[in-house]
């Protein structure tokens, strides 16, 4: 593989542009570029969601790059989040000063910590989950996508500040 | 909880799960395939188990985990380690930390770098290009915005290459991602015996 697909969600965010040193590391990476694009789409849009919908999904991930302070990567995730056709309650999950309540507020809990704590997270925390009836499966989904934003997103600051740009 | 390790170590412990793995007499055709299980090869950790409960993700995940820390050329694989180690101390996940140091001090043969880093943290007097990468995997794991241009001038000054910077960025946010897992769905247990894990 030499070339980086024009739609990848990585590239696009950090503004790598051709002919840049950046660009031609990717490039001699590019397997590991469409492999991050891979677990992007199976994270945010699974054949099989499970309980946690690709809206939940797509609301929770801007929510993480907004604690992250990426504009630019929550605003990707707001437009997968429309795509997805969010109802009005699931929209709130991308503002982080909205923190809900029942199942929704266990997502969110979770996902704060998670994003900007983990190593805060202890047992009380996935009980918190259980109570409010989210599933082992779902727990896990759910660890997945905190766990591949905070790739994505460390990934991209990494790129901008390589590119000279941070 | 009894026998949760809080203490970094080199010694790989067990990790007992948090949620439940599935089991592997009720597993779909996609998650046997994923969890690369064969007629030869049925030993599976608890924690690939866990994470079989999102097959979609744990299906593109390990090639892109094979790729990042083992792909050819770029950073060497024992500084891969080190972005690995510097991320798992921010998040504090022991099990990750004990499997990628002890990975560091195979592949350099020498201990006393990882023995600094768990005593001393980020302040750790260790060589300057290690000191640069430790430094910058730190910043990053912390926070994605406090890696700033001076670290980045620092990986620079000692000497490593883009290729080598954008391997050093990928193991350590991908470790961002790993902590997340092995951290929050599970606990870090003593063993007895000293087996090797799979700190993924």
């Amino acid at each position: 593989m030499s070339a980086l697909a024009s739609n990848d969600v990585v590239t696009e965010q950090s503004r790598v542009l051709p002919g840049e040193a950046a660009h031609e590391a990717l490039v001699a990476r590019a397997e590991v570029v469409a492999m991050t694009q891979a677990t992007h789409d199976a994270a945010l849009k699974p054949k099989d969601p499970g309980g946690l919908s690709h809206a939940e999904r797509a609301a929770l991930a801007s929510r993480i790059a907004r604690l992250n302070a990426d504009a630019g990567l929550a605003a990707h995730y707001e437009t997968l989040m429309h795509e997805a056709v969010a109802s009005a309650e699931v929209e709130c999950i991308a503002d982080p000063a909205f923190k809900g309540s029942g199942r929704i507020g266990a997502l969110i809990a979770y996902t704060d910590l998670a994003s900007t704590a983990p190593k805060d997270v202890g047992p009380s925390d996935i009980e918190a989950l259980k109570q409010a009836g989210v599933g082992d499966a779902d727990i896990v989904r759910l660890a997945e996508l905190n766990a591949f934003l905070a790739y994505q997103v460390r990934l991209i600051a990494g790129l901008k500040l390589l590119r000279g740009q941070g | 909880m009894s026998g949760v390790l809080h203490e970094f170590t080199t010694q790989v412990p067990e990790w007992r799960p948090r949620v439940k793995p599935i089991e592997l007499a009720n597993a779909t055709p996609e998650q046997l395939e994923a969890l690369q299980v064969t007629p030869s090869n049925t030993q599976v950790s608890d924690y690939v188990l866990v994470l079989a409960n999102d097959v979609e993700t744990l299906k593109v995940r390990s090639p892109l985990f094979n790729a990042i820390m083992y792909g050819r050329g770029g950073l060497s694989r024992a500084e891969r380690e080190l972005g690995a180690v510097g991320a798992s101390i921010v998040n504090r996940c022991i099990y990750c930390a004990a499997v990628h140091a002890s990975r560091h001090n195979q592949l350099t043969k020498d201990e006393t770098v990882i023995a600094k880093i768990f005593a001393d943290g980020e302040n750790a007097e260790i060589e300057e290009r290690q000191a640069a990468i430790l430094n910058f995997a730190v910043r990053l794991s912390r926070a994605p915005s406090e890696a700033d241009p001076e670290d980045m001038r620092r990986l620079r000054n000692a000497g490593l290459s883009d290729e080598e910077i954008l391997d050093l960025i990928l193991s350590a946010s991908l470790f961002g991602w790993a902590n997340r897992l092995m951290h929050t769905l599970g606990d870090p247990v003593a063993r007895d015996d000293a087996n090797g894990g799979s700190g993924r």
